[in-house]
């Protein structure tokens, strides 16, 4: 089956997708890509941060538009919960990206989806940003994602799927993996 | 300055296969050897290493295995002794004691400089194999000092290590079969499992090399596979040779005691740090695994085997702890030896002529060098066929290498 021919339709774009990844491979430089978010302080532990541009193919590029995030924390932290907690950012750039790589390979794959949801949850120790125990870690200490997936596919090509999706994801990577972090002032 | 038509350097199997073919042709040609026959072999391997592939499969041109043992893996010292015979067999011009020192371009060829003297060739074989250096990551270097580290080149046996804990980075061939060899001498391993390729010994009671054989898919083509790029660096399977036959998955080292944790990420003051992708990376090979035993059971069907076989049954999936630690404090004394078992780069910095990709990697058309007419590369991971890995592989690919070679030569001696 070539998957021009595929009558699945998920929305990928496999084919850019095979093709960017012939191309880049033939020009590393352009394959290196800079991604950027910048952050204001509002009041208390609340900040607004904007996401619009970014390096990439070898020039500056754009988002189609500027997007806007609302950080903070809720009320049981005596915060004023005007957004989301940083951390449920993290869950979801993480199940955002693994969901992107259900899509994706399930298109390659030539498995039409008809609906994928997903929960993610991030458990927690808060003794450790607390400082009160210095055994607990600050971060989550595991992650579980349950993604439900109707489909015409058997289990095992869904355990694939995921599988395939975590294998390739960016967000996973980055969660599971140490990387290096330097911050530094300006 | 010695002038012949073709110079091959290496004599390990590739080698003396190429110069057997090259010997059938009539083509004049030398084979460099820095060392003796099966040099790597005698020098550079563990004194317990077997072949992952059974005897049956240990083919060279014009030589079949001949023992008593076709079932069997073959030991190092035999393999040593058969690649010795074997050159012998077949009068193999083996210039031994002779490294290379560089290749480069001139016209009409290629010159060879060496130790000795200078060698002018209208066409060269590089045979030095895959495996020459370790590939160790970067984070080697920050390995709390204390802690011995090792290679599987330098590794000879256990009793070479200190008391006390060793942490064993990676999970391919050479990483199982150490890890285990290790644990049993009473040093507690911690093996670093990163993408693996999990397969059992022997399924339905036959080798899996014989299925992989059976199936065909040793026998895919470079040209025919998908992703090329992956399948030259597939990590070798969680094999060993043993005259008992045992499987080596990660459950197997579970059992013996052996603890599993994830891809070493990186080591920060002294801490190693483990990937909490695990229970993905196994689930990826439990499902590579069977998907392979899927396409064994229908090939068997499909050849009428069902009656001479035993029904067909799937193994356990590989156990991950929900419990693994993410952390090893290599500072705390627990671990003393760290061995990277990471895998393998050749060396070929003696090569003089500007053929390699930005990774350092030789561009080749299935071992026919890129850009370099006249220059051939063997027994590099699925060279031309997946089997290209293997002894019987490496040694079959000669056989278009020397057709190539040999029409080569005569284009280039028409006016």
């Amino acid at each position: 089956m070539t998957i021009t021919d595929s009558p699945v339709n998920n929305g990928v774009n496999v084919q850019a997708l095979l093709g960017a990844r012939e191309a880049l491979s033939a020009a590393p430089e352009a394959a290196q890509f800079t991604w950027r978010a910048s952050c204001t302080w509002r009041n208390g532990t609340h900040s607004h941060s904007t996401v619009a541009g970014f390096t990439g193919l070898g020039a500056e590029q754009q988002h189609r538009t500027e997007y806007e995030f609302d950080v903070d924390h809720p009320e049981c932290f005596a915060s004023e919960d005007n957004g989301a907690t940083p951390v449920e950012f993290v869950l979801v750039g993480l199940v955002g990206c693994l969901t992107a790589g259900v899509a994706s390979v399930a298109q390659h794959r030539g498995i039409q989806l008809r609906s994928v949801t997903a929960t993610i949850e991030g458990e927690m120790n808060v003794l450790g940003i607390l400082g009160a125990d210095p055994d607990v870690r600050n971060g989550f200490e595991a992650v579980t994602v349950r993604f439900a997936i109707d489909a015409d596919a058997s289990r095992d090509d869904l355990q694939a799927l995921i599988a395939q999706a975590q294998k390739r994801s960016a967000a996973f990577d980055i969660v599971a993996n140490p990387t290096k972090v330097l911050v530094e002032l300006a | 300055m010695m002038q012949t038509t073709a110079v091959v350097i290496g004599a390990g199997h590739a080698g003396l296969a190429m110069s057997r073919r090259l010997t059938e042709r009539s083509i004049d040609h030398i084979v460099l050897e820095r060392g003796e026959v099966a040099n790597s072999w005698r020098t550079q391997r563990w004194p317990t290493l077997r072949l992952l592939t059974p005897n049956w499969q240990t083919r060279l041109p014009g030589h079949g295995y001949a023992g008593d043992q076709p079932d069997g893996y073959m030991p190092l010292a035999e393999v040593v002794a058969t690649l010795t015979r074997y050159a012998r067999l077949i009068g193999a011009p083996v210039r031994s004691a002779t490294t290379v020192h560089t290749v480069r371009s001139v016209p009409g060829g290629y010159e060879i400089r060496t130790d000795g003297d200078v060698l002018h060739a209208r066409a060269v074989v590089l045979a030095t194999g895959a495996c020459n250096l370790p590939a160790i990551p970067g984070t080697a270097d920050t390995v709390p000092p204390p802690v011995t580290t090792l290679t599987p080149l330098t590794y000879r046996d256990p009793g070479q290590l200190p008391d006390g804990g060793v942490l064993v980075v990676g999970a391919s061939a050479t990483g199982v079969q150490l890890a285990s060899e290790i644990h049993r001498s009473g040093r507690p391993v911690t093996l670093a499992v990163g993408e693996h390729v999990r397969l059992p010994r022997s399924y339905r009671h036959r080798d899996i090399f014989w299925w992989l054989e059976a199936t065909g898919l040793l026998a895919e083509r470079y040209d025919q596979i998908d992703d090329l790029t992956r399948a030259r660096h597939l990590p070798s399977p969680q094999l060993t040779g043993t005259p008992e036959a045992i499987t080596t998955d990660l459950n197997t080292l579970t059992a013996l005691g052996i603890r599993i944790v994830g891809r070493l990420g990186r080591i920060t003051d002294g801490v190693a740090q483990f990937s909490g992708a695990l229970a993905n990376t196994c689930a990826l090979a439990d499902l590579k695994m069977n998907r392979f035993l899927n396409r064994a059971d229908e090939w068997a069907t499909a050849s009428g085997l069902d009656d001479e076989l035993p029904p067909p049954h799937r193994f356990a999936p590989t156990r991950v702890d929900p419990r693994t630690p993410l952390e090893l404090d290599l500072t705390s004394g627990e671990v003393t030896t760290v061995l990277w078992a990471t895998g393998f780069r050749p060396d070929q910095s003696w090569l003089d002529i500007p053929v390699r990709d930005r990774n350092g990697h030789i561009r080749h058309d299935g071992g026919v060098v890129t850009g370099a007419p006249g220059l051939y590369v063997l027994g590099l991971p699925v060279l031309r066929t997946r089997a290209s890995t293997y002894i019987h592989g490496a040694a079959a690919d000669t056989g278009a290498l020397a057709h190539h070679l040999h029409s080569f030569l005569g284009r280039r001696r028409r006016p």
